[in-house]
């Protein structure tokens, strides 16, 4: 087990210190940073530079294939099968609306769903951190702040003392 | 609203999270619990023994017939999915309207809905009389050229109840992630290691997870408000699209939709002060969110209460003979108790709720949500009965009278219904821990800092 570690991590006390660290760890140059806490903790956008819109695009991509799939399943049903009903139009774009609308939404749904697991990687029940002693509470009450070590500027001495520093209240060597 | 009416300001997050992951790895009301799963099992018993004759000698064993051949069938139908909407509604507009005391309902709201669909979705299955010939509903390629029809609402429905059905899963699941994940951390036995470890993905927490999350839920959520408007208003459909008197109404689509709100919301209110007596949830489910519930239920009566005058304005208005008549029977004929009875169970029972101290008092808001689930019930009976039994052609006219095995179905669902609630509350965590823990970390961040 001579490998790299994965990173450093810090734990805190609750989400303002952890939020100050974050920003103080972005402002030191680290670059590869991490963080683990029991709800979501909107703060952290900025010193993580989380800015992706990949998912909500995804969604509306699935929405507009849902869309169209109807469109297309309704308009081919009527084509090929034309039932005239007391002289009713064959293609009633206002008869199609309600499936049109249904599968806009189900379709939009299941691309937000795979589209999440797909972009966070799960499942995958095996991660290093859960290795760290403490992590088990960063699902109850603690914050937790990773800095990886394949961040530039990593060095297990260095770091740490900047994590202490920082106002963490234990950190750990995490092996990878 | 102060937040100590709502939340359990004492405690620490900590606390909660122990508590709430507490009542499935260490059940607290097992006898309690096991009573209840007998009586619904033996409900569900009595549904597959129903389904099971109903399969054998076809739905001759029903009392319906022409001109009444829809009867219990779709009548429960509508008055299941009604019920199922109100998860939806609490779980998803109340969050993007950031009412925050949605977090200790929410969940279990939601599980309702899930249970409550299927009941609502196998009804018209039963009800195929060649239920092995569901699947020419979807269109697919017969050898015989046939297609579905698409201009029916008949049609639409199962696309609307499959889709609402899958959308429910995939919401509910999606807000239970997280909550999984602090229970597999919580769990010191290793088969909860293992059912938690599984089914939570490997849900580590990680702030990029969170905010890619955020994104999803919210967007599922934004979407999941109009769909339930739009199933709700396609099962009106199913009524309002036909030319019978009393059905073909533009006033049917937003009248079937608060009904729904209502009823589910009753069923909302039952479930959360049973939770609450049950594993001792004071703290989470405060009186405050008794109280609010009740006044929700006021709200989405009086809605309803207005459809009620509107149908009859709305007949009265029309002058059509056929329609007066049905106004006619629904109020004097045969079937004048399912109207006043409704009127009675949902609207006059309700007026107690403008009093403060029967919102906060859980026996008394258990009775009147008891009392509107009953009155919903025979509303669903009168709108459907009471337009077909006299229908156009007199010589036709026939009354619909309920068999045993309509009952037996009937009440076989509520077991189809509380056996998986009943698994569901066992081994989930049945209040979304980590919502009360943001709002309640936020509470204390507002006070100390």
């Amino acid at each position: 087990m001579a490998d790299a570690p994965y990173g450093l991590l810090a734990e805190f006390r609750n989400e303002t210190e952890l939020v100050l660290a974050a920003q103080a760890a972005r402002h030191g140059g680290y670059t590869r940073l991490d963080a683990f806490t029991p709800f979501p903790v909107d703060e952290l956008a900025a010193p993580l530079r989380f800015r992706d819109t990949r998912l909500p695009r995804l969604g509306l991509i699935g929405g507009l294939f849902g869309f169209g799939l109807a469109l297309a399943i309704q308009a081919y049903v009527s084509w090929t099968y034309p039932l005239n009903v007391g002289g009713r139009p064959i293609y009633p774009f206002s008869a199609y609306a309600v499936v049109m609308f249904e599968l806009t939404v189900l379709f939009s749904v299941l691309f937000l769903f795979v589209g999440l697991l797909y972009l966070i990687k799960l499942p995958r029940l095996s991660y290093p951190v859960f290795n760290a002693s403490r992590f088990r509470l960063a699902s109850k009450d603690r914050f937790f702040l990773c800095i990886k070590a394949d961040d530039g500027q990593f060095d297990s001495n260095r770091t740490a003392a900047f994590l202490t520093s920082a106002g963490a209240v234990t950190v750990e060597l995490v092996p990878s | 609203m102060p937040a100590s009416d709502i939340l359990p300001v004492d405690q620490s997050i900590g606390d909660v999270s122990e508590q709430l992951t507490g009542i499935p790895l260490h059940f607290p009301a097992m006898r309690r619990w096991l009573i209840a799963m007998i009586v619904a099992s033996l409900l569900l018993a009595l549904f597959v023994v129903s389904v099971i004759v109903l399969f054998t000698r076809g739905v001759g064993i029903w009392g319906i017939n022409v001109p009444v051949t829809w009867a219990f069938a779709i009548h429960n139908y509508v008055w299941w999915l009604g019920i199922g909407h109100a998860g939806t509604l609490i779980s998803a507009l109340l969050l993007l309207t950031g009412s925050e005391w949605r977090n200790s309902l929410n969940r279990f709201a939601e599980t309702m809905t899930l249970f409550a669909v299927v009941c609502a979705g196998i009804y018209p299955v039963l009800h195929l009389g060649r239920p092995w010939y569901l699947y020419w509903m979807f269109p697919y390629p017969a050898t015989m050229d046939v297609w579905p029809q698409f201009r029916s609402p008949l049609e639409w429905d199962i696309w609307a109840v499959l889709t609402y059905l899958a959308v429910s899963v995939l919401f509910w699941y999606t807000g239970l992630i997280p909550d999984l994940a602090d229970a597999r951390d919580r769990a010191t036995k290793r088969g909860w290691q293992i059912f938690f470890g599984i089914t939570s993905l490997g849900w580590r927490g990680s702030a990029v997870h969170w905010m890619r999350w955020s994104q999803a839920y919210r967007i599922m959520a934004a979407i999941a408000v109009p769909l339930v408007v739009s199933v709700h208003s396609e099962i009106s459909l199913l009524f309002a699209a036909s030319q019978i008197p009393g059905w073909h109404s533009t006033l049917f689509p937003p009248y079937f939709v608060l009904g729904a709100a209502f009823s589910g919301f009753a069923v909302v209110s039952i479930i959360a002060i049973a939770l609450r007596a049950m594993f001792n949830l004071r703290n989470l489910v405060t009186e405050r969110h008794l109280d609010i519930l009740g006044k929700v239920l006021l709200a989405t009566g009086l809605m309803t209460a207005y459809g009620y005058v509107f149908e009859i304005f709305d007949i009265l208005y029309s002058g059509k003979n056929h329609d007066l008549q049905t106004l006619i029977d629904r109020m004097t004929g045969a079937y004048s108790w399912t109207y006043w009875g409704a009127v009675f169970f949902n609207f006059v029972v309700l007026q107690a709720l403008w009093w403060r101290p029967a919102r906060r008092t859980p026996w008394a808001l258990l009775l009147i949500s008891v009392s509107v689930v009953i009155g919903m019930w025979l509303e669903r009976y009168m709108i459907l009965v009471t337009s077909l039994y006299q229908d156009f052609l007199v010589s036709s006219w026939s009354r619909f009278t309920p068999t045993f095995w309509d009952w037996s179905t009937y009440f076989g669902t509520l077991g189809l219904f509380l056996v998986p609630f009943l698994l569901a509350i066992r081994f989930i965590p049945s209040i979304s821990i980590f919502e009360t823990e943001k709002t309640l970390a936020e509470e204390k961040e507002a006070h100390h800092g």
